[in-house]
């Protein structure tokens, strides 16, 4: 008998079939061609089992790949071409003469400069108030869902409704020069939205509609983390702070980074608030580069305008990677 | 011999096992030494010592709460402001909100510039209308049509946006949970990288695609576009990964078809994701500014955000009830849908 009747046999009487008569199996001798052929059926029934589930499951895809393609990655293709091409109507190949120009503009140097010191200095403010915000809500205190859905409340509110609100403030005989919220700048009233200080208003106005995002996200983080670590930390003589540090940071992390890349997606559309408020051709503090992209629309210079959109891809790819990579890094440390 | 217990056998043997020879007298402990009254004594200080330590506690966590509760009243109250400021101002007369409101508006609309009106004034700001009226939203609803229009646009745009985007990511999201492959996780990873891509980069393939197929200036040109956003799918994904593959063989083995595990299983575990999606969707789209700017520049299509912004100083009595009117529809769904939204919200960035 070879050793895996042997084991067999054993099973069946661990089994507890002691009663029965030992069973003696005999070796099948197994036609080679036969086996063959039946590994041969099992693979193409395996081929096309899988072919079946490709077809099937590209199918559920099939009408967001159709609209993707078409209206995203295809003319994502047709614009880099357009970018190297003398104009959308004629295509001499011009090399990188179109980025060039997009790149020498001064108004495009001017709304890269400032849609960046935007999202430099509003993503971390929005990122920090956030997460202190979250901390508040986290304690036990009374009304927290109250306080939680009045500071969600302005993500709901479209912006168009509230920019009369900061018309009203900020004007040059508005409530704010009425105030005399000036002095904390300039010692005479100010035209805030065309002044140097336009860029306050706006981040105001970001502040006020993304906190309450950003908060939920961070009140998520903060509740998932196990409360038994945290006890056990108390236990061990951490103070509150040596806790939050050493602990709540370490769990927060990944959220950080979310929150990071979502408030920078929210500071890229503050193109919107800017434009209801003060229409195409703002103050030069706030021409974002939205503006750019809308006014080269009026131009019809598709070259130009397909290479500013391949630089700011490329320019969002680089910074995304960055981040993705920072987390994946981040993460990787912490695993050990 | 049989006198002796089984326990102190035992111990004999153990004790002479370990070669023990001695037993040591334990120490009194503390409360031993004690007799009865200063036992009491004790107990009192004790109690009198806890009870203070308790009340300072005590004290110490309500001042902070006071503290974290006026700060936390303090934000909320500038949070929800701009809100209830344009709600008591739309029951306002015109000829108070002119009167209040409009110097405002001449230093906004560009005569300041021109020097005339350049004079240091301070607005009255009236927090609660003189007279409560509902005329503002009667001019509104009867006397321009403009209005109404616009309203109209925003929701025959919003609408199908947001039923479309929801059945095609859907379907997307399930074949991304089910069917996971490295070529498709490629896939995913650029829709990702597609749903993170701002409107000034997006704006401009719609634009050129919008062109060459003839629907520039339709609102295909904005509503097809926003029916294959990514941005559902990446949510909803990862929503349908967290469905246990259980569920599945178990239908499954029980014969059901991979498009009744779909309509069965996946999207009904998965209804407060939609929900929460379909919220954020609708206020993203009721909001948004740039794809009709772009691509829908006959001004008849445009919807209200865009044209709440044009208004001018002669419209002024009736700007406050627009805004507030704009804002009743995605409010009512946040009165709704909150919890739907906070959880979405929640569940997208834990992983």
């Amino acid at each position: 008998m070879s050793s895996a009747e042997e084991k067999k046999k054993e099973s069946i009487d661990e089994k507890g079939t002691e009663g029965r008569k030992p069973q003696t199996i005999t070796a099948v001798t197994v036609d080679p061609e036969h086996l063959a052929r039946l590994k041969a059926d099992k693979k193409k029934f395996h081929r096309k089992r899988r072919i079946k589930d490709w077809a099937m499951f590209t199918g559920y895809l099939t009408p967001s790949l159709v609209g993707v393609m078409l209206f995203f990655f295809l003319p994502l293709l047709l614009i880099l071409k357009t970018s190297f091409q003398r104009s959308s109507t004629n295509s001499d190949f011009v090399g990188f003469v179109n980025y060039e120009r997009v790149l020498t503009n001064e108004s495009f140097i001017n709304a890269a400069k400032n849609s960046m010191a935007f999202s430099g200095i509003a993503v971390p403010l929005s990122v920090l108030l956030a997460l202190l915000l979250a901390i508040l809500l986290n304690t036990k205190l009374p009304g927290k869902s109250i306080f939680r859905s009045i500071l969600l409340n302005p993500m709901m509110v479209p912006v168009a409704s509230v920019v009369l609100i900061w018309q009203v403030c900020f004007s040059y005989n508005g409530l704010a020069n009425g105030w005399g919220f000036y002095q904390l700048f300039e010692p005479d009233r100010i035209d805030w939205l065309k002044s140097d200080h336009s860029q306050f208003v706006i981040l105001l106005l970001f502040l006020w509609k993304n906190l309450g995002y950003n908060m939920v996200l961070f009140l998520a983080a903060l509740n998932s983390i196990d409360e038994e670590i945290l006890e056990a930390a108390t236990m061990d003589g951490a103070g509150s702070l040596r806790r939050f540090f050493s602990i709540k940071m370490y769990f927060l992390a990944p959220t950080l980074f979310f929150v990071a890349i979502m408030s920078l997606i929210n500071s890229f559309k503050i193109f919107r608030e800017v434009y209801l408020l003060t229409g195409d051709h703002p103050y030069a503090k706030l021409y974002m580069l939205q503006h750019f992209m809308n006014n080269q629309f009026t131009n019809l210079d598709y070259s130009k305008l397909s290479a500013g959109a391949i630089i700011m891809c490329l320019f969002m790819i680089v910074i995304v990677g960055v981040l993705f990579f920072a987390e994946a890094k981040f993460d990787a440390d912490v695993e050990g | 011999m049989s006198t002796k217990t089984e326990q102190q056998r035992r111990d004999e043997a153990s004790q002479a096992r370990r070669k023990v020879q001695t037993r040591v007298e334990r120490d009194l402990s503390f409360f031993e030494k004690m007799d009865d009254t200063a036992k009491e004594e004790f107990f009192k200080q004790e109690k009198a010592k806890s009870l203070k330590v308790r009340r300072a506690r005590k004290i110490k966590r309500r001042i902070t709460i006071a503290i974290g509760l006026i700060i936390a009243a303090s934000v909320s109250i500038l949070a929800i402001i701009p809100v209830f400021f344009t709600f008591l101002n739309s029951f306002m007369s015109s000829a108070e909100i002119a009167h209040n409101y409009g110097i405002i508006f001449q230093s906004l609309s560009g005569h300041a510039e021109q020097g005339a009106t350049y004079l240091a004034k301070s607005p009255t700001i009236t927090l609660v209308p003189q007279k409560v009226t509902i005329e503002q939203y009667l001019n509104l609803l009867f006397m321009s049509p403009t209005y109404l229009l616009k309203f109209w646009n925003s929701i025959i745009l919003v609408v199908p946006i947001v039923i479309g985007q929801m059945g095609v990511s859907c379907l997307a999201a399930y074949s991304f949970a089910r069917y996971r492959r490295k070529r498709r996780e490629v896939l995913f990873f650029s829709y990702i990288i597609l749903m993170l891509m701002p409107f000034q980069v997006t704006l401009v393939p719609n634009y050129m695609i919008s062109e060459s197929l003839g629907i520039l200036n339709t609102r295909w040109a904005i509503i097809l576009p926003g029916i294959f956003s990514t941005f559902a799918i990446f949510l909803l994904t990862k929503y349908m990964r967290q469905i246990p593959i259980a569920y599945i063989e178990a239908a499954k083995l029980d014969g059901a078809t991979e498009w009744q595990i779909f309509t069965k299983i996946a999207v009904p575990l998965c209804k407060n994701a939609v929900f929460a999606l379909s919220i954020l969707l609708f206020i993203d789209y009721w909001n948004m500014v740039e794809q009709p700017l772009v691509l829908l520049t006959n001004a008849d299509k445009q919807p209200m955000s865009v044209f709440l912004s044009q208004i001018n100083e002669a419209e002024i009595g009736i700007a406050f009830a627009a805004s507030a009117l704009y804002m009743i529809p995605p409010l009512l769904i946040f009165l709704w849908g909150e919890e739907y939204l906070v959880e979405g919200i929640s569940r997208s960035g834990v992983k």
